[in-house]
């Protein structure tokens, strides 16, 4: 499990990359995922803090990893703030104990980020507020990117429309989710704007002509 | 209007279309739908049996843009999701990412925002009340709530120049310092206020009419509001008595004593209740924060780069229609790897095909309106 710990940890040092690209005012145009991380735009900071990120053992993880052993994957705080990396595979059985058991009633919110040069592309973003004990909790579910994770629609009905929306805008899939389409782009629109390789003038030229009749909305 | 054959309007799980039932479309072009939202109603003569929301005509990629913009750059942009309380969306974005710096405003900077925050609460509930009256047959109090709106905003102009889309707020602080008449316009309109609110009960709250059209109207009990995700107000007048200002105090809300309105039936009218009393509550959060405006420096240790160290954050405030969050990772550059915005709007929308199943017709209009949903903010 050493390395399936791994993808948690890139994003610090992946991050970087597609901006210091091509900074501020030329957009990030498509970044060559190939192109190996040579300049760290972060170095330049005269003194390098310390990571803020800091593994976490509190009741609450340890409940968790004696219930999914090795499913959760890495538990860290960041800025006071606790997060859990869970195995993909085991997403609806934690989602289900979370809810359950660990009372977390709301799905606040439910996103993605895009790791474009990661193995397991994009991070699934599951943020769960209990009501009941006044806590947050973020788990984070490493995906790869033709994979089809379990839609948690049965658990929280909110991740609905939520879903939709990440699949709207990153091209993820859900398993099961009952009527899983565009909700906020056309449903003839090609692409997935929020993946990083999209450029942030691209558009679909086609459905823009065809349904506009104009060459370009920009 | 009638749109029988659009066959598309049927959600993928639902069976085909019974031979009396029948689709009609609403909006996206309808006065009463508060901006561009298209509903696929589905009916059963003028029983509501389905509704379908179809979203995102005012969408303009917030999301993506963040991701290009610096993160001082980006924060014109968030008051222009939810356009009608532009300054709860700074309070947010702003707070987001002082503690992704691990910095935090000087406190006259938080009461002053706190004190703008919450007028901007007034504001928003009064566009909500205006609106949300006149869709349901009562044209006056529309007058009365933008008169008072008005106030608000010239409080807004004053300050910063501007009345809807503010940028009141910065990372790290205050731009402005409140400008010198400013505790005596918030009190001269806290004072006048009270009296005006008792102008809209007198108009609404023992008004037949109104019970007839909101009492059971849109109930959501408070599980299922839960379960959907629907906040704010919604959330309290189902009978949750839980605000983020108490549950997780930011901004100076800690210093100050307000109560939380709560409802029983979570029904159209208990929401009207709850945003009514929300308002006092507001206005008294003002008049406490007005007495004593601390002393002090208005920006914290907020350099003119701002590149925050890698890593993530989550930050939610009880916004006027719930809570708004907003997810920014950062990957050590300037500008932010992601910033997800949670909207309120958004997710108490998805609520209403639930509320409004076995309605009339008409009350899909009271539904929405009590939802108080900005389309600017469901969109992004």
């Amino acid at each position: 499990m050493a390395d399936e710990s791994k993808p948690s940890q890139e994003p610090e040092s992946t991050q970087a990359e597609p901006k210091g690209a091509s900074p501020a005012p030329a957009p990030k145009s498509a970044p060559t995922p190939a192109a190996p991380p040579a300049p760290k735009p972060g170095a330049p900071s005269p003194k390098a803090p310390a990571p803020l990120q800091i593994p976490l053992d509190n009741d609450l993880v340890r409940r968790y990893r004696a219930r999914f052993g090795a499913a959760i994957l890495d538990a860290l705080e960041d800025r006071k703030q606790h997060y859990l990396v869970v195995d993909s595979a085991q997403l609806p059985e934690i989602a289900r104990y979370s809810r359950e058991d660990e009372k977390f009633d709301l799905l606040e919110d439910y996103t993605a980020v895009d790791w474009p040069r990661r193995d397991k592309r994009f991070d699934l973003i599951a943020i769960l507020y209990s009501f009941p004990n006044n806590i947050r909790l973020r788990l984070k579910i490493p995906i790869a990117a033709n994979e089809h994770p379990s839609s948690l629609v049965d658990i929280w009905p909110t991740s609905d429309w939520l879903e939709r929306e990440i699949f709207d805008m990153f091209g993820i899939e859900f398993a099961g989710h009952p009527g899983l389409k565009r909700i906020l782009l056309p449903d003839g629109w090609q692409g997935h704007p929020l993946q990083k390789d999209y450029d942030i003038l691209q558009q679909d030229t086609a459905w823009v002509r065809e349904n506009l009749g104009i060459d370009s909305g920009q | 209007m009638a749109d029988t054959v659009d066959q598309d309007a049927t959600h993928s799980n639902d069976t085909l279309l019974g031979a009396d039932e029948l689709i009609l479309n609403m909006g996206p072009q309808h006065p009463s739908t508060h901006g561009v939202l298209r509903v696929k109603l589905k009916l059963d003569g003028e029983r509501v049996r389905g509704a379908e929301c179809v979203i995102g005509y005012l969408h303009r990629g917030v999301e993506k843009i963040a991701e290009n913009r610096t993160y001082q750059q980006f924060a014109p942009y968030v008051d222009r999701m939810d356009y009608v309380a532009a300054i709860s969306n700074g309070l947010g974005y702003c707070e987001a990412v002082e503690k992704l710096l691990n910095v935090e405003a000087p406190i006259r900077a938080k009461v002053i925002r706190t004190i703008l925050t919450e007028l901007q609460r007034i504001a928003s509930h009064l566009v909500w009340l205006g609106t949300h009256a006149l869709d349901i047959g009562a044209l006056t109090p529309l007058f009365y709530c933008f008169r008072e709106r008005e106030e608000i905003l010239k409080i807004f102009e004053k300050y910063c120049g501007a009345r809807l889309t503010t940028h009141a707020f910065r990372i790290g602080g205050l731009q402005y310092e409140a400008y010198d008449d400013f505790e005596k316009d918030v009190e001269r309109f806290c004072k006048d206020f009270e009296r005006r609110i008792q102008e809209y009960v007198d108009l609404l709250t023992g008004n037949s009419i109104w019970i007839g059209r909101t009492r059971n109207v849109g109930v959501l009990n408070a599980a299922d509001c839960i379960a959907l995700g629907a906040t704010g107000p919604i959330l309290r007048a189902a009978g949750v008595k839980w605000d983020l200002r108490k549950a997780q105090p930011y901004a100076a809300y800690d210093r100050y004593q307000f109560e939380i309105p709560t409802g029983t039936n979570g029904d159209t009218y208990d929401r009207y209740m709850v945003r009514m009393e929300e308002m006092r509550q507001s206005r008294l959060i003002c008049l406490q924060a007005i007495e004593n405006i601390p002393e002090g420096p208005i920006f914290g240790k907020v350099g003119k780069v701002i590149k925050p160290a890698p890593g993530e954050i989550y930050h939610s405030i009880e916004a006027p229609k719930g809570i708004l969050g907003y997810y920014v990772v950062s990957d050590g550059t300037v500008q932010p790897y992601r910033v997800r915005i949670r909207p309120p709007s958004f997710i108490n929308l998805q609520a209403l095909d639930k509320m409004i199943r076995g309605h009339l017709v008409a009350d899909v209009v009271a539904v929405i309106g009590t939802l108080d949903i900005v389309l600017g903010e469901v969109d992004r």
